[in-house]
């Protein structure tokens, strides 16, 4: 991209370029119908961090809700005021009923605590004594909160959770906000491989006396490395994995199978994945990158948000048009001329923001034409409470034909003729 | 040892924020702005993102330093992203003449193995690596004259500059912790400035807040707030408040456009006007997060929005807001 080229779809209206052939247009998605059909258990957002997963999934939720259903929303790092109004003051790391008067489903809300939820796996999977001795293990405990991947292993522990207690009929999972929305699908596979690899195996095939990867091992070679590192790391450090993985061990069949467990269950039926995005570079090239491995991995995806959009109260004046208007104004001096000058120039960068935003999802739809495609509006502030929560479900779900103005939710501003 | 010539004693600069709010870019301009006027400057990147490639429009960064800018008075910006295995067989090589072994660990995949395998020696590596560039000198001269760091996110930030404490609970021997003492002190000293980069929006004005505490009780000090993305007023003052609490319709600008001759319909003038009203109630809406931000009571700078995509040009104009920010000479805490 460079600065001296003007964005073609920043153009005004009255000087069209028509494309080769025509754009391809995006389908529209019906998220009304998928989150009302009983066959719909869960639905993940996913998405670079910042893009508003967490206020589209609570959205979605509060709709589902009512809409009817039994429906609980998992969510990872939600804003402080959105979180009060979900209730979510207090981290139990337990759904907990949200008072929504006058809505006929049920609105749980939960907010992941990932210490808890591993201390949790650990004490359900061993006896008293052993969990006691992991729980005080500084190496588990260094893990627990902060090993790179360990949020989104146990979001998706704590979504298995949910699932096999069938108390709900829809869960609406928020995914935490890392860097890459595909660390979703893969942290936690990166994280039993490390736990199960061959690197910790030989390192504590020692605690494990007698082991047999320990006695095939255990040449001069590698007693030199384990040197190196516990030069480097600190003996007492290695010392405490070992104990940590020997712990481990007798305990579960090896995390990689519960990693497995969980990620099967997100391809079974009834699971559908929404991929949020705001119409900036960053942004939906990360969409894109999510969109091709869900395809990849036969994941089904029900579509694209573009949150955070600005479509124009009206098409009907270009945003050149509206800046010479501004001029003619200001010579005319009417009454209120300036108020009116200026209100011509609002919209006139209104024009040109929404079509630079235009511009960008008619970029990933061209490279993924099969997307169904949902726009929602930018609200005046933050979303932080049920009318909020309510205002975007509305713009989520509603018809994509019903809007001011005529142009379909799919789209920011109306399809160029030719 | 050394008397002090420079008005602002800060050398190391780490820029921090929420991501999204521009942090690299923001990193970038304030190196062209302490390069400007013949400064040496490095530029540091942490997160192997290749973020500082990108908003100087070059080719990936190898790990080493290189030169990606050049400001007035030949003033000059090397960039480097630190490559963390790069940094460890260095750091084994320094320590232990090790580099041999090293290559053949990192063969093994065990590199990867321990700076997974203790959260802390990443980043212990990265602030050690960040230390020996501030500090180092050549025939008794410092290399640069300040270094900027395009640091991990405001969530992240306390405990990647606070690598002593979480080494001392891990590690608890092993030169690693010997090292990380020698970086706190660096890092706690007067020549170091943490800024954090926020937009007018609930959530990084709220961690803004939060880093602030948390930095402050871990004894690292703060330098300036920067609001990234700042949008000017297009209505005059009076409108502006009356037209956020939507009290503004078609009506109120009808007579005007009538006036100019405008063929502007009834539709057109009630979507104006929702417009404005839209537009003075995201005004008013970043307003009070402004307030918010000055009760931050942090020296604080605004870097306007600027239209179209980000490239060099931009930065620069950047980094004319922060030159005139350091000169008035409130980055220092």
């Amino acid at each position: 991209m460079s600065a001296a080229q003007p964005d073609a779809a920043a153009r005004p209206a009255r000087a069209p370029h028509p494309p080769a052939r025509p754009a391809a247009q995006a389908p529209p998605m019906d998220l009304d119908a998928l989150i009302t059909d009983p066959e719909t258990r869960i639905l993940v957002c996913c998405g670079a961090g910042g893009v508003g997963k967490t206020t589209t999934s609570a959205a979605l939720a509060l709709a589902a809700a009512e809409a009817g259903r039994t429906v609980v929303v998992l969510t990872i790092d939600p804003a402080r005021r959105l979180a009060q109004s979900l209730g979510l003051e207090e981290l139990d790391n337990e759904p907990r009923r949200v008072d929504v008067p006058g809505v006929p489903g049920e609105l749980h809300a939960m907010m992941l605590d990932m210490k808890r939820t591993f201390d949790d796996v650990v004490v359900a999977h061993s006896t008293p004594e052993r969990a006691e001795q992991i729980l005080a293990n500084p190496f588990y405990q260094s893990l627990s909160s902060s090993f790179a991947g360990t949020q989104e292993y146990m979001a998706m522990e704590k979504l298995g959770q949910l699932r096999a207690t069938n108390r709900w009929d829809l869960i609406i999972v928020d995914t935490p906000p890392s860097r890459s929305a595909l660390d979703f699908l893969d942290a936690p596979n990166r994280m039993s491989r490390f736990l199960d690899g061959t690197m910790i195996r030989l390192l504590t095939a020692p605690a494990r006396a007698g082991g047999r990867v320990g006695l095939r091992f255990a040449s001069a070679g590698f007693m030199f490395f384990s040197k190196i590192i516990s030069k480097i790391l600190g003996g007492q450090l290695l010392r405490d994995i070992s104990a940590f993985v020997a712990a481990l061990d007798t305990m579960f069949g090896g995390f990689r199978e519960r990693a497995n467990a969980t990620y099967e269950l997100l391809r079974r039926p009834g699971t559908w994945f929404v991929v949020v995005a705001t119409p900036e570079p960053d942004a939906l090239r990360e969409a894109s990158y999510f969109v091709d491995r869900l395809s990849a991995e036969g994941m089904p995806l029900a579509g694209l948000v573009v949150n955070r959009t600005h479509p124009p109260a009206t098409t009907a004046l270009s945003a050149t048009r509206a800046e010479g208007a501004a001029e003619e104004v200001l010579e005319a001096d009417g009454p209120d001329a300036e108020l009116a000058a200026a209100a011509l120039r609002v919209h006139s960068e209104r024009m040109v923001l929404a079509a630079r935003e235009q511009h960008m999802a008619d970029r990933f739809t061209s490279a993924h034409p099969e997307v169904a495609v949902r726009t929602v509006p930018a609200a005046a502030g933050d979303v932080h409470d049920l009318d909020g929560l309510r205002t975007m479900g509305a713009e989520l779900t509603g018809a994509d034909a019903d809007t001011p103005t005529g142009t379909p939710r799919t789209r920011i501003l109306p399809a160029r003729r030719g | 040892m050394r008397v002090n010539p420079d008005p602002s004693p800060v050398r190391l600069h780490v820029v921090t924020g929420k991501g999204g709010t521009g942090k690299t870019t923001v990193a970038a301009a304030l190196a062209l702005a302490l390069a400007a006027d013949g400064g040496s400057v490095l530029l540091i990147e942490t997160e192997g993102r290749q973020g500082i490639a990108q908003v100087f429009d070059t080719p990936p960064l190898p790990y080493e330093e290189r030169r990606v800018a050049v400001a007035r008075g030949g003033g000059e910006v090397k960039a480097l992203a630190i490559d963390v295995e790069e940094a460890l067989l260095d750091y084994l090589d320094m320590f232990y003449n090790l580099r041999r072994a090293g290559r053949a660990l990192r063969k093994m995949g065990a590199i990867d193995f321990a700076t997974s395998i203790a959260p802390g020696l990443r980043d212990v590596l990265l602030t050690g690596k960040i230390k020996e560039a501030v500090t180092r000198r050549h025939d008794g001269r410092r290399v640069y004259d300040a270094v900027v760091v395009d640091a991990p996110p405001t969530g992240r930030i306390t405990r990647f500059l606070g690598v002593t404490a979480e080494m001392a609970e891990l590690a608890k021997s092993g030169p690693i912790k010997t090292q990380s003492d020698g970086v706190m002190a660096v890092l706690r000293s007067p020549q170091t400035a943490v800024h954090l980069v926020t937009l007018l929006e609930d959530m990084p004005v709220q961690e803004t807040a939060d880093a602030i505490t948390e930095l402050t009780k871990a004894g690292l000090p703060i330098g300036s707030v920067v609001v990234n993305m700042a949008t000017e007023p297009v209505l005059p003052a009076a409108e502006m408040r009356r037209a956020a609490t939507g009290e503004l319709t078609g009506a109120d600008l009808a007579p005007a456009l009538t006036a100019a001759h405008l063929p502007a319909g009834a539709a057109v003038a009630d979507a104006l006007a929702t417009e404005v009203v839209e537009h003075a109630q995201r005004w008013a809406a970043q307003d009070s997060l402004r307030n918010d931000v000055e009760s931050l009571g942090r020296p604080t700078v605004e870097l306007p929005l600027l239209p179209g995509p980000m490239d060099v040009g931009c930065l620069f104009e950047l980094a004319g807001r922060l030159e005139e920010h350091l000169r008035n000479g409130e980055v220092a805490a």
